[in-house]
């Protein structure tokens, strides 16, 4: 198949993100003091929770751009739940209506066959006006945040490491063990590898995706869980753009778009260099569009790199 | 019989003329000539991003980017007049535009990614270089020289509504009558075929975008023009808006199907829900979700459409 000794281009990739983070832990002052990794890794969190879920879509050769916008109503609801009901519904309701947006993504593109992409494009947008609507507008905030148990989801530690990372690392390993270890996860990756085939070969081609959408809305509906804990107030755009951060922590780690390839792990590793590249840039003291731009970058370097190594040829 | 025909594949139409005949009668203020003409100029800007869009789309690609395009170019209108004069800023913002365009066909094409992609990180890049030239904060006028251009009348028409439908028409007239549109038309329905056939499919494909990005680039000055300001977030959600025009208006999104009038229809019919929803005082909270909405909707049209039209053949 291929021939051993060469370098993939997702192993060239890794060591250049590697190079740039050392470079990054010699250059910036405090990127790799503890205090400043577990920051970071509190932060990646939220990303990295989402990113699992949407691993599983993208394997599955398709696109879930519903996820900020999800995160944004979620995060309001639950906000707006602890004090009007009780903490118990902040922490169910939202990964019900997580796992009730994923079913609707999972209709209109499993069932109905919609492109993906247009799709939950206008999910994003009906879901950002149902936060809109929800909150009439204005942001949500926990009256009292230090006399709640919630908060500890987000802000608790366990031995000097940060709850949202415990609960980041659990989800994946259980992400990890679904995606590699069960028949469901073997039938994703053939989906996404070839839909047609996947049909012949007697795969429910259509419930694999529809369940690949579940997987992405239940773990945005805890992420959102993780992070309205953490903050203790949320806003109705708060997710605003995490659907392309996430996106291109998945592919950085180097699951590909085209579909059938891909991993936890790789999504993992992927969320931890685009946590650290942000942190860094930060560090320096850069405005935050700026993250923007090497997000440009990035993106296209990474998808260029998956393209080129499969087609064999740098240009087009 | 062929204008019945025209109809029932073209449903936009009688969408918008549905929606026309429902604000008018329940609305008051809908069927005035000073609010229709609120309605022309406010479909002008959206119409002029789907203008560009279409034949993007037409030859199967797409440009998520224009609306970042918009908010960058409407930023360095307003910044650049200060030192190098209005008509100086104005070229500037609109070379940023067709160099934008000319750098995602580039990219799709020399690297062989998809526009999806391409066009989706631009989106986040481009949004980044307007914040980065305007700051933070929002830019205004140094004086009023901009916004007297767009009180221009050609006939009972304002300069920027005029530009828009001069756009439509000669976009319409391009892809119908040159070669660079029956070859639009052809990349769109069989990349392969066309490769096959000598048509330089790449050439085609960057014009296309490139024209794609200086529309945006016009709709961003004719934006920042019209409010004597920018803010870098200019345009936000605006290529949305676009997407859903075009697909609104039959243009079929795998490429190799469209044209500009079922656009034109589409952006009328959206500007006149938009408008009409106002009127009925529907809380602006809506907007994005019945946007959202459309576009599924449309979405789901097209599919229709295309399996109908492939049955018939």
């Amino acid at each position: 198949m291929k021939d051993i000794g060469r370098p993939s281009a997702r192993q060239l990739l890794i060591a250049a993100a590697v190079l740039v983070l050392l470079t990054g832990g010699a250059t910036v002052p405090g990127l790799f003091s503890f205090d400043n990794i577990t920051q970071m890794l509190r932060q990646i969190s939220v990303t990295g929770i989402i990113a699992l879920g949407v691993t599983f879509v993208v394997i599955a050769g398709r696109l879930d751009l519903t996820v900020g916008s999800l995160l944004s109503l979620c995060a309001v609801v639950a906000i707006t739940l602890h004090d009007e009901i009780s903490p118990v519904a902040a922490v169910t309701v939202p990964i019900i209506i997580g796992l009730v947006v994923g079913c609707i993504n999972g209709f209109l593109v499993a069932i109905l066959r919609l492109n993906s992409l247009i799709a939950t494009l206008g999910m994003l947008s009906v879901l950002q006006a149902v936060a809109l609507v929800w909150t009439s507008g204005q942001n949500a905030l926990i009256d009292r945040p230090e006399a709640t148990w919630f908060a500890v989801i987000g802000r608790g530690y366990l031995l000097d490491v940060p709850i949202p990372v415990l609960i980041f690392l659990l989800l994946a390993a259980l992400t990890a063990i679904l995606l590699g270890m069960t028949r469901f996860g073997r039938e994703v990756f053939s989906v996404g590898g070839n839909e047609i085939a996947s049909r012949f070969s007697s795969i429910a081609a259509r419930q694999v995706l529809f369940t690949c959408y579940m997987i992405s809305g239940t773990l945005t509906g805890m992420a959102a869980i993780v992070f309205s804990s953490r903050v203790m107030a949320a806003q109705n755009n708060s997710g605003s753009g995490l659907e392309l951060q996430v996106l291109s922590a998945v592919i950085l780690g180097g699951t590909s778009l085209a579909g059938g390839d891909g991993g936890i792990g790789r999504t993992i590793i992927g969320v931890v260099l685009l946590g650290f590249i942000q942190n860094a840039l930060l560090l320096i003291g850069l405005p935050y569009y700026v993250q923007w731009l090497v997000s440009w970058v990035v993106i296209i370097g990474v998808v260029w790199a998956d393209v080129a190594s499969r087609r064999g040829r740098v240009l087009a | 019989m062929e204008s019945v025909r025209y109809l029932a594949r073209n449903p936009v139409w009688l969408l918008g003329l549905g929606l026309f005949i429902f604000f008018s009668v329940t609305t008051s203020h809908f069927l005035t000539a000073y609010n229709l003409s609120n309605v022309l100029f406010q479909c002008a800007l959206v119409g002029l991003l789907a203008t560009g869009l279409t034949p993007v789309i037409i030859s199967g690609n797409i440009d998520l980017s224009v609306g970042a395009v918009v908010g960058l170019s409407s930023c360095l209108v307003i910044g650049m007049q200060e030192q190098i004069g209005l008509a100086g800023a104005i070229a500037v913002a609109l070379g940023s535009g067709l160099c934008l365009g000319l750098l995602n066909g580039l990219a799709v094409e020399r690297l062989g990614v998809s526009s999806f992609i391409i066009t989706l990180a631009g989106m986040i890049g481009t949004r980044g270089l307007a914040f980065l030239y305007a700051g933070d904060t929002s830019l205004s006028a140094i004086d009023e020289q901009l916004y007297d251009l767009t009180m221009l009348h050609v006939g009972p028409v304002t300069l920027i509504p005029f530009i828009f439908l001069t756009a439509v028409l000669c976009f319409q007239w391009m892809l119908r009558r040159t070669v660079h549109g029956r070859n639009t038309y052809a990349i769109g329905g069989s990349r392969s075929a066309s490769t096959n056939a000598g048509i330089p499919v790449s050439r085609h494909v960057v014009i296309n975008f490139i024209i794609c990005g200086l529309m945006a680039a016009i709709c961003g000055v004719a934006m920042a023009a019209n409010l004597g300001a920018a803010t870098p977030s200019y345009g936000k959600d605006y290529e949305l808006w676009a997407v859903i025009a075009v697909v609104l208006g039959g243009t079929r999104l795998r490429g190799g199907k469209g044209d500009l009038i079922g656009t034109f229809a589409a952006v009328l019919a959206l500007a006149i829900l938009r408008n009409g929803l106002n009127m009925l005082h529907v809380a602006p909270f809506y907007i994005p979700g019945i946007m959202g909405l459309a576009l599924i909707a449309a979405l789901v049209l097209d599919r229709q459409l295309n399996r109908a039209s492939k049955t018939a053949e």
